[in-house]
């Protein structure tokens, strides 16, 4: 039985797509059998960002309406053999979308991947809650900004309120808070929330800080998740997080600001890699 | 800049302001959350029945739904003004 892991948030822009590809790429680093969904209909991105955006022949859509099988829609990634795409339809709307064809999805992928990763859209309507009705877990992404916090805790209702589990009185999904655009000089000028302000507000478990990096446009542009830029920060803050999504217990890293050497300062140019 | 901050009195730096606004609405939405999707509008149509009677303010009622194992508490609270202020039928 696959883990089913929602990345969301509400607000749009905060990192979900990024995030999803990263924390999926991870899980398939470390040896887990990994698929990360698109469930954002008529907006598909994780193609874009997985790379993969010239392989896509049939979608989410195809499969739910029986028009093509879900081997013939998944896309193999091109770095990891463990690591499946199933794209979003880039047509239809958003209706398009039934609950029992999901249902179907997953428990058809359940039975072949350890993670099944569902990368919802933004807002709270059907499609946001399509994404997280099926959940085992969500990672709920965050800026730390009031509009992002804000909505983070209505979909935090939601995963509460509106979920299988929820509806069916079981346990409830395990929630994860991942802070990401976190800028700790920001943060020491007292102009941005701090990371325990977020947590206190939120009140859910933290797994994992991603501060604001150079290296996430650098990967989206070039379609490789920014997890594989290992010597970036945000590359190894998402490498933390997935060993916290697997249970270990790693120390949290790039909260504070990082000194640079005297040297760095003068080559080193762009600054934080 | 910070010197400069100390000298003009230390305005009051702005995450905090967003920190003490956040509480105060999330602890608004909370007090709104897994509640069905009538309340709002079972809210309105109160107060505005209520103020038929009475003069209160927007503000003056607060509806809340509680539920127990087996049972649900609709619980009306209205603050209603000093007598005097009723409107007359």
């Amino acid at each position: 039985m696959a883990k089913i892991i929602v990345v969301t948030s509400g607000k749009g822009g905060v990192g979900k797509t990024t995030s999803a590809a990263a924390i999926a790429t991870g899980l398939a680093l470390r040896g887990n059998k990994t698929v990360v969904i698109d469930f954002d209909v008529g907006l598909r991105n994780l193609d874009l960002i997985m790379g993969c955006e010239r392989r896509v022949v049939y979608d989410l859509v195809n499969v739910i309406q029986g028009e093509a099988g879900l081997k013939q829609a998944m896309i193999r990634d091109k770095r990891s053999e463990n690591l499946h795409i199933l794209p979003a339809s880039q047509t239809r709307d958003k209706d398009a979308l039934t609950l029992e064809g999901v249902e179907k999805v997953l428990m058809d992928l359940s039975e072949e991947f350890d993670y099944i990763i569902c990368d919802s859209p933004a807002g709270i309507e059907r499609g946001a809650q399509l994404a997280l009705y099926f959940a085992d877990e969500a990672v709920v992404v965050t800026n730390p900004e009031v509009s992002s916090v804000r909505d983070s805790d209505r979909i935090l209702g939601l995963l509460s309120s509106k979920s299988r589990r929820a509806e069916q009185n079981r346990e409830p999904i395990k929630e994860h808070l991942l802070v990401t655009r976190y800028n700790p000089n920001r943060v020491d000028d007292g102009d941005m929330l701090n990371l325990d302000d977020i947590r206190e507000i939120l009140a859910i478990d933290l797994v994992g800080l991603i501060p604001e990096s150079e290296a996430v446009l650098r990967a989206s542009n070039q379609g490789v998740p920014v997890i594989h830029d290992d010597k970036s920060d945000a590359g190894q803050a998402y490498a933390d997080t997935v060993s916290r999504l697997m249970g270990e217990d790693v120390p949290l890293r790039f909260q504070s600001v990082q000194k640079r050497g005297l040297i760095a300062r003068m080559f080193g140019g762009g600054g934080r890699r | 800049m910070r010197l400069l901050d100390f000298l003009k009195g230390e305005r009051k730096k702005s995450a905090s302001v967003a920190k003490e606004r956040l509480q105060i609405i999330v602890a608004h939405q909370r007090g709104h959350r897994g509640q069905p999707d009538y309340m709002p509008m079972l809210e309105q149509e109160l107060l505005a029945v209520i103020r038929r009677y009475v003069k209160v303010d927007q503000d003056a009622i607060n509806i809340s739904l509680d539920s127990d194992n087996d049972c649900s508490v609709l619980e009306l609270n209205v603050t209603l003004p000093n007598e005097g202020e009723t409107v007359k039928g």
